[in-house]
């Protein structure tokens, strides 16, 4: 596997940290006159997702993570996983509980999901901005309360329970912004 | 700076500055009121040579080499870039100038960043007769009103500012008490094993820089004896070196000395330097002789400083990185 030395550092590269691959977020060069110079960056474990701070020497290197990024149709689900597919070549994936994570709420079969593949293996699933989702519980609907501004929740196809305005009644469809967990509006599509 | 790369957007959307005009013009004025401020003082401006035959020994600065060849070097001869106008100043004190400041560009390899560019803007000036203390208070009387500075600066000692900022004495502690200190603050993944001063440089910049000057400038006093550079020790105290940094808002600013006179002495340091240098397998490149020699007839007693004039620009524009109040830096130079 290829290495980076910390002059090839920057934003969005992946990176081999005690075993598991990181994304860098930030990169500083820290230096005082005098002093030595120290390359400090933040990174996103990939796995985990967890943020943390390391530094390294100036001119050190570290291993490179075989990390990719694709854009694959997301199947369905059975016991033992979700199941995506590549549209252009057909190949087809299984991403684990672990890779999916709390992600899996957002899922709609047919949505085009980023998947982040560790040496071919899924490790992380990021669904799209906007997710269309099917009220299938909540309370039933206040008539022709647009004003007051009350929510409720409601449970949808996917399993996701989002906050929403009095007025949604079961069946209703909604479009809900995935990286908030925020209702947007109603959706007639 | 990092980051973004005119190459792949194209020379169209790149050829143009990343720093404002106006910002550019606000630059000018600090620069013009610079030059009025020394004026006014009696210390006169000079210039040395960027091209230096010498380079600097410290291994904490890499220089940028070049080769000259032509009249007078039919096989060619390696220069350096200077790292800061320091030696030839010497050498011009020496010679009897008196008072001097030089406002210009220099060289540092390896250094880029949000807070770097590997070229850029020192003004450096020389006080023989005062003494350390004299000249911070003149730095003072300098970047404060450009920053719009109004109180006192706050003077905290090397030590004092790490038994309030990490919890240690930086002169007392052990090796494996500084590891652990820096574990105990979580700086994570860097190991500097045997290395003092590298762990001190590690917590110092990781954790009370960016403490420092928070609410004015702040003078940092009272270095190691390891990390004299070219201040001389505290007759006092040998255990202290007479240098001081300037931080505002965790922003070095400048580094000052009271000068180092004695040539043996200043001998004996490069020599220890290079045998670092060489010992971490990097090039170590001549000593400055004539620095040595004019040492060795007699440097006038005097302070000096190196005041990175890009850095002071940046906070008394209000910007966040160096490429905001530098027309071209290393990305679209």
């Amino acid at each position: 596997m290829a290495n980076y030395s910390t002059n090839e550092f920057k934003r969005g590269l992946k990176i081999m940290l005690d075993g598991d691959p990181y994304n860098i977020v930030e990169n500083e060069f820290v230096k005082s006159g005098k002093g030595q110079g120290f390359c400090r960056v933040k990174v996103r474990n990939l796995k985990t997702g967890r943020v943390v701070e390391r530094t390294f020497k100036s001119n050190e290197s570290v291993e490179a993570a075989d990390v990719l990024e694709v854009e694959l149709q997301y199947l369905y689900s059975d016991g033992d996983g979700w199941h995506f597919m590549n549209p252009t070549t057909f190949e087809q994936l299984m991403a684990d509980a672990a890779a999916v994570g709390d992600e899996a709420k957002w899922l709609k079969e047919q949505d085009s999901c980023v998947v982040t593949l560790w040496n071919g293996v899924p490790i992380g699933v990021t669904p799209p901005n906007h997710v269309i989702l099917t009220v299938v519980e909540t309370d039933p609907g206040v008539r022709g309360d647009t004003a007051t501004g009350g929510t409720k929740p409601a449970r949808c196809d996917t399993g996701a329970v989002v906050q929403v305005p009095l007025f949604i009644e079961v069946g209703d469809m909604l479009k809900v912004d995935t990286r908030s967990g925020e209702y947007i509006s109603r959706s007639r599509e | 700076m990092s980051g973004r790369h005119g190459g792949q957007a194209g020379w169209e959307s790149d050829w143009q500055p990343r720093a404002t005009l106006e910002n550019l013009r606000r630059r000018a004025q600090i620069l013009q009121r610079i030059r009025v401020f020394f004026a006014q003082r009696g210390v006169w401006e000079v210039e040395t040579p960027t091209l230096s035959a010498a380079a600097l020994s410290s291994p904490a600065i890499d220089s940028f080499a070049t080769r000259y060849t032509g009249p007078g070097h039919a096989a060619g001869v390696n220069l350096y870039l200077h790292t800061s106008p320091e030696f030839a100043m010497k050498r011009l004190l020496a010679a009897g100038s008196g008072p001097i400041y030089q406002l210009g560009k220099v060289f540092r390899q390896g250094e880029a960043g949000r807070r770097h560019n590997p070229e850029f803007t020192l003004l450096e000036w020389y006080r023989p007769g005062l003494d350390h203390h004299q000249l911070m208070d003149e730095v003072e009387a300098l970047v404060a009103p450009i920053l719009g500075l109004a109180g006192r600066a706050q003077r905290l000692s090397y030590r004092e500012a790490f038994l309030r900022f990490a919890g240690l004495d930086p002169f007392a502690a052990s090796i494996a008490e500084l590891r652990a200190t820096a574990q105990r603050l979580d700086i994570q993944g860097f190991d500097a094993g045997e290395a003092r001063d590298s762990w001190l440089d590690l917590i110092l910049s990781h954790r009370i820089e960016p403490q420092l000057g928070c609410a004015g400038l702040c003078f940092l006093t009272d270095y190691p004896a390891s990390q004299a550079a070219l201040a001389r020790l505290s007759p006092d105290n040998p255990v202290v070196a007479e240098r001081f940094e300037l931080y505002f808002q965790g922003v070095e600013l400048a580094n000052g000395f009271h000068e180092l006179g004695g040539s043996a002495e200043q001998r004996r340091r490069f020599e220890s330097e290079l045998a670092q240098r060489a010992a971490q397998g990097r090039e170590t490149p001549p000593l400055d002789e004539r620095l040595l020699a004019a040492l060795e007839a007699g440097l006038p007693d005097c302070a000096g400083v190196a005041l990175g004039v890009d850095r002071v620009v940046m906070l008394a524009l209000g910007a966040r990185s160096l490429d905001e109040v530098i027309a071209f830096t290393i990305d679209n130079c």
